[in-house]
């Protein structure tokens, strides 16, 4: 954001790697305004400083999910990530691609494998209001007038949950927090198909409740309750089968 | 025979969408953009499906292509809108607004204040009268990626984070191809096409003038304010006449309160103006007065392409324009789409890909209309093939 307030002057220690040459950092000191997001920074050196910088963004508002970087070694969607709660005048900023995905160029990572799954689960992007309540935090609005309103869902697939999950970092077959997360969306009573993806050795048991996924989540999703709830859901088909 | 190619400089809302249409149409597409997918005017775009009650006075045009697209496919959230009024000048804007409406055969409902304090609980109390529109709202990356998807399921084929550096010119002054910087690896190549579309939006004037020519566009960025509550299931607009903070969208849990409209120099970064900010605070809080309770998520902008040089950025009409530079400049190989609004896309493209079938001298009907898009999640799925 453009303001009259007093400018601060920080340096952003950015990862670069083009092709198959070795990755590096380069260091970019700007003026900026501290209730500017991390993001206009960044888009900033593209625009003024270094034009070969690639990274990923669109909507700058929190809804598409395309802008996931660290930020001092954090998972942080940079659009809305205000400058000053991450560093301090004079201070410096490092901003990395997202960890456990491939690296295209810079900030940009390949996401396609991360929406192979999302697909193969079935995760829904728009669903009725009612379905969309994570844990006891949030209440559905009352539909009106007999109408049942629809709305885009919480996860925008940013993949930051995958970055900051430990077993995603050491097995990259682990379907990972978003995925689960929308198996449970998706719901095993109306896809049961979902079961033998989920219920595997790369499935919902690899998960080890570090709830690193829900701490980083910008958007509320809160996976590491989702794995759990979808676990739950899983036993209490296998008890069922039991006495069939 | 090999099929007739096409590069598309862009892969915003129109880039994307006429990619979608020429790849049906049979053409070798190819798209370039030198960010990522919709990363300019398209990725922020406010995400109104217009029902084009917002120009049903003003911009009878603009009113009509938005409610004969109305329908657009993909991750919307399709809860209709409300025109709302609060005061007194709101109520007379109505009288004209029903007429306007009526002419551009928008369908509305009139609803009692009670009606509409029953449909949004959290709409100021002081609420007048309301009609109800069908507006939606969208998520514009995932509507982009929808276009881009089918485009590439069609055989076209996208290179991202690759910026146009030049045209390549005949002998005769025609456009035969583009000199491109693939910005991911710091490789510099040529791409031949029998047309050339510039489908950049806001931006269409620095790939004109890499022809040397001009189009008549008046690039002018507003400012958007998400708030973390989502606080209506409808779109909510004042009745009346088109300005600062009269919309106020949900979207996912949040609402988004637009827009400003002011003019810039450099498009490749504008700055977040604060008082706008704030503006945008309290003209929403004059619809959802409950705003004020929630805290900002995030303050933005994005720059509309607007057509034409006279008058300001409110009294320009939000229609789109194809230029055939053969046409208006004497440069063959070079077609330049801008103005439109996101509702508009699938016509915009439409348009454009009529015009390069003309150029080419090719029959092949626009098909959009009836071919499903397919998930947006396609579009890094399918292989890009070279």
């Amino acid at each position: 954001m453009s303001t009259t307030k007093t400018k601060w002057t920080v340096n952003l220690k950015v990862y670069r790697k083009k092709g198959q040459k070795a990755p590096y950092y380069d260091q970019f000191t700007m003026e900026v305004d501290p209730d500017e997001y991390v993001l206009d920074a960044i888009e900033r050196i593209w625009a003024f400083h270094d034009r070969s910088l690639t990274f990923r963004h669109a909507c700058h508002h929190s809804t598409c999910g395309a802008c996931g970087m660290l930020v001092n070694g954090v998972e942080k969607l940079t659009c809305i990530t205000y400058i000053r709660d991450v560093v301090e005048d004079g201070g410096t900023i490092v901003i990395d691609p997202l960890r456990n995905f491939p690296i295209i160029s810079d900030l940009v990572v390949d996401m396609s494998l991360f929406f192979d799954r999302m697909e193969m689960v079935g995760q829904r992007q728009v669903i009725p209001i009612a379905e969309e309540i994570v844990g006891s935090s949030q209440k559905a609005q009352s539909a009106g007038n007999g109408k049942e309103y629809l709305r885009l869902s919480d996860c925008i697939e940013c993949g930051m949950c995958i970055s900051a999950c430990p077993i995603a970092a050491t097995n990259p077959d682990y379907l990972g927090p978003a995925v689960l997360a929308g198996a449970q969306q998706s719901g095993l009573d109306k896809k049961p198909e979902l079961l033998q993806i989920v219920d595997q050795e790369n499935g919902l048991w690899r998960c080890h409740s570090a709830y690193e996924c829900t701490a980083v989540c910008p958007s509320n999703v809160d996976p590491a309750w989702r794995i759990m709830d979808l676990r739950r859901q899983v036993t209490s088909q296998r008890f069922k089968r039991l006495f069939r | 025979m090999s099929k007739p190619k096409v590069i598309i400089i862009g892969a915003g809302f129109t880039g994307v969408a006429t990619a979608h249409d020429l790849a049906l149409r049979g053409f070798d597409v190819t798209v370039v953009d030198r960010g990522p997918i919709a990363n300019g005017t398209s990725g922020r775009t406010h995400g109104l499906l217009h029902s084009g009650g917002r120009y049903a006075v003003n911009d009878k045009e603009s009113a009509i292509e938005c409610i004969e697209e109305n329908t657009i496919p993909g991750v919307i959230e399709p809860n209709g809108g409300l025109f709302v009024a609060i005061n007194e000048s709101d109520m007379a804007y109505g009288e004209d607004f029903i007429e306007g409406c009526e002419a551009c055969h928008i369908p509305i409902e009139e609803l009692k204040p009670q009606q509409a304090l029953k449909l949004e609980p959290n709409l100021n109390p002081n609420v007048l009268v309301a009609f109800r529109v069908p507006d939606g709202t969208f998520d514009p990356l995932r509507l982009a990626m929808s276009f881009a998807a089918t485009a590439k399921s069609n055989g076209a084929k996208f290179k991202l984070f690759t910026e146009v550096t030049g045209l390549i010119l005949n002998g005769q002054g025609n456009v035969t191809g583009i000199k491109v910087w693939d910005r991911t690896n710091d490789e510099r190549y040529e791409l031949y096409g029998d047309v050339v579309v510039n489908a950049t939006g806001a931006w269409v004037g620095e790939i004109t003038a890499m022809a040397g020519v001009d189009v008549p566009i008046r690039p002018t960025p507003g400012v958007m304010v998400a708030f973390d509550q989502r606080l209506t299931n409808h779109a909510i607009n004042r009745l009346n006449k088109p300005g600062d903070g009269d919309i106020v969208l949900p979207q996912r849990q949040m609402v988004v309160v637009g827009t400003t409209s002011f003019e810039v120099q450099d498009l490749d970064y504008v700055p977040v103006i604060e008082d706008h900010v704030k503006l945008m605070l309290e003209r929403g809080a004059e619809l959802l007065p409950t705003i004020r309770n929630t805290n900002m998520r995030g303050a933005y902008m994005a720059t509309r392409p607007l057509l034409g040089s006279g008058g300001s950025g409110r009294s320009i009409s939000r229609t789109f324009k194809c230029f055939d530079h053969k046409e208006t400049h004497g440069i063959d190989g070079l077609v330049t789409i801008t103005g439109g609004k996101a509702t508009t896309l699938r016509a915009m493209a439409e348009k454009t890909a009529d015009v390069v079938c003309e150029k080419l001298n090719i029959s092949a009907a626009c098909t959009t209309k009836e071919v499903p898009l397919i998930s947006y999640r396609e579009f890094y799925r399918l292989p890009n093939d070279d």
